[in-house]
């Protein structure tokens, strides 16, 4: 792997950056691997690149139907937290943030890593009891969390209505200041650069149609480049996890739903932070390349295309209008939609399956971007050992069953509604 | 924005309906469901990609709940009844 | 000022006679109306109008369309300031202020342009790969970026226009008002139908505004103005110019967006600056045009390189010389008539270069007969010139080795216009899920397959002939009424038109640079994409048109790469040995061209984000001085304030007046649902946790309703009013939820319930009256109602006249006081309030808002939203004895779940700080040990605190791991972000009256 540095940007320069060798390579399927990831956004490849580089696990292949990163990794706002309330989802966000850290440096590909912080906006008094819970719950855990006034607030992102004119005032914020945005491409470009350098098969274009089982125990995958087999598959496929657990006879507890996300123009830095309102339903950053990007709710329906519908769009809009006036006159450039699985309890799933040597990660509703090393650090554990880390033990597929359900929300089982 | 007949009220547009889910959903009989069958109807529902059996409510209109059929992929609405009716074409 | 010098002496179709006086980056300019910003300066000699994004190079005016990637401007200032504005669609108006973006400390002289000088060192990528080192520098490069990326300025006060919505439904809606359009919208409109017209520019016509073609023998604008006299005749067709259409969504559904007064010097305040429309059609007929490519080759971008349909534009729609003397250089026949409407315009032709071999003898004997020169088979490989273009070189061209040949031929010019072929525009298409195909006679991407009600005709359709888009027009407007249910015979006749020039093109997607040629050649001119950068993304391996585009920014800029996708994906096509349609496009997505978010806000803003919710009794909280607090939609007095009180002792007086004399709170937004039918008791005890079949009619009971999976959703109390009719409320934020929750079961889970459901919330005005004086006062305001303890006892139900209302009469307390609530139409909630009020001023009632509210309810452990927080189940909030083991009802079968019946569960409890004066702070995590480093294990959590002025100390609730256990233990109370920390008792939730003889009194 030739290391990437302003020296090697310097060299190449000399002859018009006309030999970088490829960033990964494009080689033919195998007739068989020690572990099958299905999925090359990025948390399959961060799972390939743990797989390699935590477990000396390399005879990996991760499979994607499409061209690498194209499916929510490509597709969402970029922000990166771990301000959760629920033990379980703390300490997993938090290990996954300890990652973001250090990520740039331990892939040689800088993501863009940006601490710029992430401020939640509370409008009323139970908010504010809310934030706060949450944010001393984040103390405790050893997480970073602040509570800003609204005067405080004011400072932070000036062009903040924060006056009593508004329809939902706000009266104060929780920011956790290590979070931020990444650059989500980048994420998956360098994992995949990372996990190929350590002898990972990553293969596009390769849809999985079957996955073949043996006396309820896996033995490979059916593509539309032949048959593979492997002794594990490991499933990264937010959006359509349903459809693949449906091949190996797996029911999840998972929905899909179109979550819309747009940018504005690019304009000169007028935003330096991640902004979310509770009241207001949308959340917004300003890239580096100068857009505003932001989202809010899902469309509301089940929807497996990559585009929304307007009123989302409308409402969300609204909302940003409303949290920055002075924004009004800006303009809508760019919309799209990803398809997210929406789980039962707003918590992922990372876990074993009920068919041996089957593991699946999904479950990743609105938030999946961030845990992305995360999830890919546990589930390598969980797939090289065949039994979860401590980490990931409580985001089981048989907490349903059980009850121990992480509901952040508090909205139960709808999907959607997290 | 999608257009959706309501058996009562005729075609109507989305924002006035509230998506309520998977129209497949039957609750067991209480006294006789095992505990399996029982956490399958709190939690899995079916999620094609493709058609799709759905409940809206018509909640900006006479509040009915229309079973809708309707492609998730491309959105496109096959058929509405009544929650127990019947809807004819592509099936799920 | 100056007298416009490039201003051709006649001709055009702007105002000759109303000049118009503008600000150009300081500078006064003069221009005519009708001019666009980009017009006007062109006719004053301006080319360089900005910089651009990455190496801060000159930019000029490629385009006279939506398309244009490089004149950007900023105009006007202060709160109208808008940034990122196409100077080519800017409709020139008296006093507008205009600006150059992205440059200091000028457009002329840009400092940041040494990015330039270290574009070896920064190709495509380039972050990707550096700027890792020390790691903590990372933030101060970050801040670099930053601030070199972006390009206009955005507002920094308030927007102070206002926008509105608009919603259509039509039977045809015809987009575009070129000549297919227009035809289209004739079609149409003379079948009957009801038709709406959208074009993005000022005036009707598209593409024959810029051309000289004749129809009918006549100048083409004279037929169009005739369509349009007709077409504003027609009383179902609606004609909307200034209006894009942006997006296409599903079931038929464009949104469209108008510029209703952007155009003006002086808005008028009544109408909106811009308005969206929300057009539902039965039919839509697509003729958007076509947009030019340009070519890529050395120093493509400077100020002088335009598209040459752009140049016969500025010339014959604005009466404007791009130049004085031009290059024409094309790959196909259309540049040809621009070439001769340009030397008609005075503009002198130097040379055509074609880069074919063969091109038609007409077209040669039209340049002949206008004394111009044509090379063929040649290319321009390079510009020069940094701010303006000075000359070009030519070379032959090798089509074998598709490499320019040969020596260099330097042509002098200050205009250079480009013709690359033509893109149809397939972008509404696109988005409402039609598949395009690549034509490889034109070299373009066109509609292929239709998914929705839709038909693209005319340029968009990939018919470039005037009398191909006419007929494809009447053809299309005729189709598209007969589907939306008209009968209308044949398609009208298509007019007859002038001589037209064929259509042949010979691909050139770039034009290599002879070796040792220096200097860019740009795909994508706004973002900076060149040649180069395509190539490296190839040798990556970032080939997909997806990483294509996302590694190297191609495509990404406000134009969304209208101009520059085909040729990047061509070059790649290139680079990689395949077809053009296997590399594929991106998806076009919406919108087309950028919409403003004011008018996507429309007139939800400010005060009117949501709508406001308030009672019938609203006027008095306000005239009382009362403190308003959000709550969901609606707005609720949160305390009256007296002069000279603080906001703390206000609550506390409220409060203490309820337990020592006689209080009254607004409680209109409780949930009401009336609830009706035989089998309605039946109902509700499935719905309930505890038993509703057996309540007799006249009574109130308390209700605990769970979610299916067996957590907690709501509470309330349910009256039984009559035989088969019940009411129910519930918690204010859950009026909704509950509603629907209760339809869904008996609409689709047990529809054989006689059962009907109305939510009855804003019918009643409802005022809880409360404390030891609260029978005495309600005794003096109804004279038929028994309201002694023996004939209306703790959870009774009475109706009579209650201050000379029609009234519903509840015995309830959730203050836990003597209380009764009082429901009266809510057309009397005003008089029966301030009836009550008055009659209670000698027993000294006192209003109180939901800060007192909320404090009684805690000295009474009540629950709310803290505790009901959906995840206890009713056995942690103490309702356990209330689950009923002796019939189903929604959530049973969920409780057996081993984790709802953990010994670890948090349960509730009360806390007292163990010094009797610290308050507990509201949003505390428990802990044993404050101390303890993290992770510090949480025991539970505060869910409601507040000072209690009857008890004279703080209490809280909270939910507490096996908290019931634990009474009379000390833990603490911590709040780290708040920097509090509190030795608390957990003591029972219930401060005030465990034996409730206060509420039975």
């Amino acid at each position: 792997m030739t290391r990437y540095s302003i020296f090697s940007l310097a060299r190449n320069a000399f002859n018009n950056h006309r030999d970088w060798p490829a960033a990964w390579r494009s080689p033919e399927p195998k007739a068989e691997y020690d572990v099958i990831i299905i999925g090359g956004g990025g948390h399959g490849l961060a799972t390939a690149f743990y797989l390699a580089e935590e477990h000396g696990v390399t005879n990996v292949a991760v499979l994607e139907k499409g061209w690498l990163g194209g499916g929510n990794t490509g597709r969402n706002t970029t922000i990166v937290r771990s301000n959760y309330l629920l033990e379980g989802n703390a300490h997993f966000y938090e290990k996954s943030m300890k990652l973001w850290e250090t990520m740039s440096q331990e892939l040689n590909f800088n993501v863009m890593m940006s601490h710029r912080g992430v401020l939640n906006l509370a409008h009323s008094d139970p908010q504010v009891d809310a934030f706060q819970r949450r944010g001393n719950a984040m103390r405790l855990n050893g997480i970073d969390a602040e509570y800003l006034d609204r005067n405080e607030i004011q400072r932070l992102v000036p062009l903040l209505d924060c006056s009593d004119n508004t329809r939902y005032p706000i009266m104060g914020g929780l920011l956790q200041p290590r979070g931020g945005t990444a650059r989500h491409d980048a994420v998956a470009w360098g994992y995949a650069r990372g996990a190929d350098a350590r002898g990972v098969d990553i293969i596009q274009n390769c849809e999985v149609t079957g996955i073949k089982r043996d006396d309820g125990r896996v033995t490979g995958v059916e593509t539309t480049r032949g048959a593979i087999k492997a002794k594990k598959v490991g499933i990264a496929v937010a959006g359509h996890t349903t459809q693949l657990c449906q091949m190996a006879g797996v029911d999840v507890p998972i929905e899909s739903h179109v979550l819309q996300a747009m940018v504005s123009e690019p304009i000169k830095p007028c935003l330096n932070t991640v902004v979310t309102s509770g009241a207001a339903h949308c959340y917004i950053s300003q890239s580096d390349k100068g857009e505003l990007v932001f989202g809010g709710d899902l469309d509301g329906y089940n929807s497996f295309a990559q585009r929304g519908n307007f009123p989302i769009i409308e409402h969300v809009v609204a909302s940003v209008c409303a949290l920055f006036p002075a924004f009004s006159r800006l303009r809508l450039m760019r919309t799209w939609g990803g398809v997210v699985d929406m789980s039962m309890d707003g918590s992922p799933i990372i876990a074993k399956t009920p068919v041996d040597g089957l593991y699946l990660n999904g479950g990743w509703c609105y938030g999946g971007f961030k845990a992305t090393p995360g999830s890919g650090w546990v589930f390598a554990h969980t797939i090289a050992g065949d039994r979860p880390h401590a980490l990931n033990e409580c985001f089981s597929l048989e907490r349903f069953a059980t009850g121990c359900v992480l509901d952040e929300k508090g909205a139960g089982p709808v999907p959607g509604a997290h | 924005m999608l257009l959706i007949n309501c058996p009562w009220c005729g075609e109507r547009t989305q924002s006035e309906f509230a998506y309520v889910g998977d129209a497949n959903v039957v609750r067991p009989d209480p006294d006789t469901v095992s505990d399996q069958e029982w956490i399958n109807y709190i939690y899995i529902r079916s999620n094609p990609k493709g058609v799709h059996d759905e409940l809206w409510q018509h909640i900006a209109g006479c509040r009915c709940f229309v079973k809708v059929r309707r492609d998730t992929v491309s959105h496109e609405i096959i058929g509405t009844a009544a929650p127990a009716g019947k809807i004819d074409g592509r099936e799920a | 000022m100056n007298g416009q010098p490039f201003r051709t002496a006649a001709g055009g179709r702007i105002n000759r006679a109303k000049p118009l006086v503008f600000t150009f980056n300081g500078r006064i300019y003069q221009g005519f109306e009708g001019d666009t910003l980009a017009s006007a300066l062109l006719a004053n000699g301006v080319h360089l109008v900005g910089r651009s994004f990455k190496y801060h190079r000159p930019r000029g005016i490629l385009s006279a369309g939506a398309e244009e990637p490089n004149a950007l401007v900023q105009v006007e200032t202060g709160a109208r300031t808008e940034p990122n504005l196409r100077a080519t669609q800017i409709e020139l108006h008296e006093g507008l202020t205009a600006s150059s973006q992205n440059c200091w400390p000028s457009v002329a002289f840009d400092v940041s342009a040494v990015n330039g000088w270290f574009s070896r060192l920064i190709p495509a990528g380039f972050y990707y790969k550096t700027f890792m080192w020390p790691s903590k520098w990372w933030k101060a490069y970050e801040h670099v970026i930053r601030r070199a990326a972006g390009l206009g300025i955005a507002p920094s006060e308030p927007d102070p226009d206002h926008y509105e919505h608009r919603f259509d439904h039509a039977d045809v809606l015809v987009i575009g008002g070129g000549p297919t359009g227009l035809m289209a919208a004739l079609a149409a409109g003379r079948a009957g139908a009801r038709v709406t017209v959208a074009e993005e520019r000022t005036e009707w016509g598209g593409a024959l505004l810029a051309g000289n073609e004749t129809i009918k023998g006549k100048p083409a604008a004279d037929w169009v103005g005739g369509v349009v006299a007709e077409l504003s005749t027609m009383k179902e067709v609606m004609m909307l110019s200034r209006t894009t259409a942006a997006a296409y969504y599903d079931h038929n559904m464009v949104v469209l967006a108008e510029r209703v007064t952007d155009h003006q010097t002086s808005s008028d305040l009544n109408l909106p600056r811009q308005r969206l429309w929300q057009v539902r059609a039965n039919q839509v007929v697509l003729a958007t045009g076509a947009i030019e490519r340009p070519l890529v080759f050395t120093n493509n971008d400077r100020p002088g390189v335009m598209l040459a349909s752009a140049a016969r534009a500025y010339a014959n729609q604005y009466g404007v010389r791009a130049g004085r003397q031009a290059v024409v250089f094309t790959n196909n026949n259309s540049a040809y008539r621009a070439a001769l409407d340009l030397s008609a315009a005075g503009i002198d032709i130097e040379t055509v270069i074609d880069v074919r071999n063969e091109v038609s003898p007409v077209l040669l004997d039209g340049l002949k007969e206008a004394g111009i020169g044509c090379l063929t088979g040649s290319v321009v490989v390079g510009v020069h010139g940094t701010k303006r273009v000075s000359s070009v070189d030519v070379m032959a061209f090798d089509t074998t080795t598709a490499r320019p040949e040969g020596k260099p031929r330097r042509v002098q010019c200050d205009l250079l216009c480009v013709s690359g072929g033509w893109n149809p525009t397939v972008h509404l298409f696109s988005q409402s899920r039609g598949k395009i195909r690549y034509d490889d006679t034109l070299a373009a991407f066109v509609p292929d397959v239709s998914f929705q009600n839709e038909r693209s005709a005319g340029t968009c359709n990939g018919a470039f002939q005037l009398a191909a888009c006419l007929r494809e027009g009447a053809e299309a407007g005729t189709e598209a009424a007969v589907q939306a249910g008209f009968k209308c015979g044949t398609a009208p006749e298509p007019p007859t038109v002038g001589d037209e020039l064929p259509t042949a093109l010979q691909p050139l997607w770039d034009v290599p640079p002879p070796s040792k040629f220096r200097g860019k050649r740009f795909v994508d001119l706004q973002n900076d994409v060149t040649a180069p950068d395509v190539a490296l993304a190839h040798c990556e391996g970032y080939r997909s048109v997806e990483h294509l585009k996302r590694y190297t920014t191609l495509g990404m800029g406000t134009d969304q790469g209208r101009i520059s996708n085909v040729n990047g994906l061509a070059i790649m096509a290139g680079l990689r040995g395949v077809a053009i349609p296997t590399v594929g496009t991106t998806t076009f997505r919406p919108p087309y061209t950028p919409i403003t978010l004011g008018a996507i806000t429309g007139t939800e803003r400010g005060q009117h984000f949501t709508p406001i919710r308030r009672s019938a009794m609203y006027d008095w909280h306000v005239k009382a001085g009362a403190r308003f607090v959000p709550a969901g939609l609606w707005l609720r007095a949160q305390v009256y304030e007296r002069p000279g009180e603080s906001l703390m002792q206000a609550i506390g007086r409220e409060a203490k007046s309820v337990r020592e004399t006689v209080g009254m709170v607004d409680v209109s937004p409780l949930g009401k649902i009336d609830i009706q039918g035989r089998n309605a008791a039946e109902f509700l005890n499935r719905v309930y946790i505890n038993d509703f079949k057996k309540l007799p009619i006249g009574r109130v009971r308390y209700g605990v309703m769970l979610r299916e999976d067996g957590i907690v959703f709501d509470d309330g109390t349910t009256t039984h009013i009559a035989e088969n009719h019940f009411m129910m409320t519930t918690t204010t934020a859950n009026a909704g939820p509950v509603m629907q929750h209760l339809e869904y079961y008996a609409h689709v889970v047990w529809p054989e319930l006689d059962v009907h459901l109305v939510s009855v919330t804003e019918e009643w005005a409802g005022m809880a009256l409360a404390g030891p004086a609260s029978r005495k006062l309600l005794e003096a305001v109804t004279d038929d109602i028994d309201v002694s303890n023996e004939a209306c006892p703790f959870m009774a139900f009475r109706t009579g006249t209650i201050a000379g209302a029609p009234a519903r009469l509840f015995r309830i307390s959730f203050s836990g006081e003597l209380a009764y609530e009082i429901n009266v139409p809510a057309d009397y909630g005003m008089d029966v309030w301030q009836w009550i009020m008055n009659a209670g001023a000698p027993l000294g009632i006192s209003p109180y808002g939901t800060e007192a509210m909320s404090i009684l309810r805690i000295e009474k452990g009540h629950v709310v939203s803290g505790e009901i927080n959906g995840r206890t189940t009713a056995g942690d909030l103490g309702f356990g004895s209330m689950l009923s083991t002796t019939k189903d009802y929604i959530g049973r079968h969920s409780l057996t779940r081993p984790a709802l019946n953990d010994d670890g569960r948090k349960q509730l409890v009360g806390l007292i700080p163990d010094d009797g004066r610290t308050a507990v702070p509201r949003g505390a995590q428990i802990v044993a040990n404050p101390k303890r480093v993290a992770p510090n294990p949480m025991l539970g959590e505060v869910t409601s605190s507040c000072y209690s002025p009857n008890l004279r100390h703080p209490i809280a609730l909270a939910i507490v791991a096996d908290g019931r256990r634990h009474h009379g233990e000390t833990l603490h109370a911590v709040s780290p972000v708040t920097d509090e920390a509190v030795k608390v008792r957990v003591t029972d939730p219930v401060f005030i009256d465990p034996e409730k003889e206060r509420l039975r009194g």
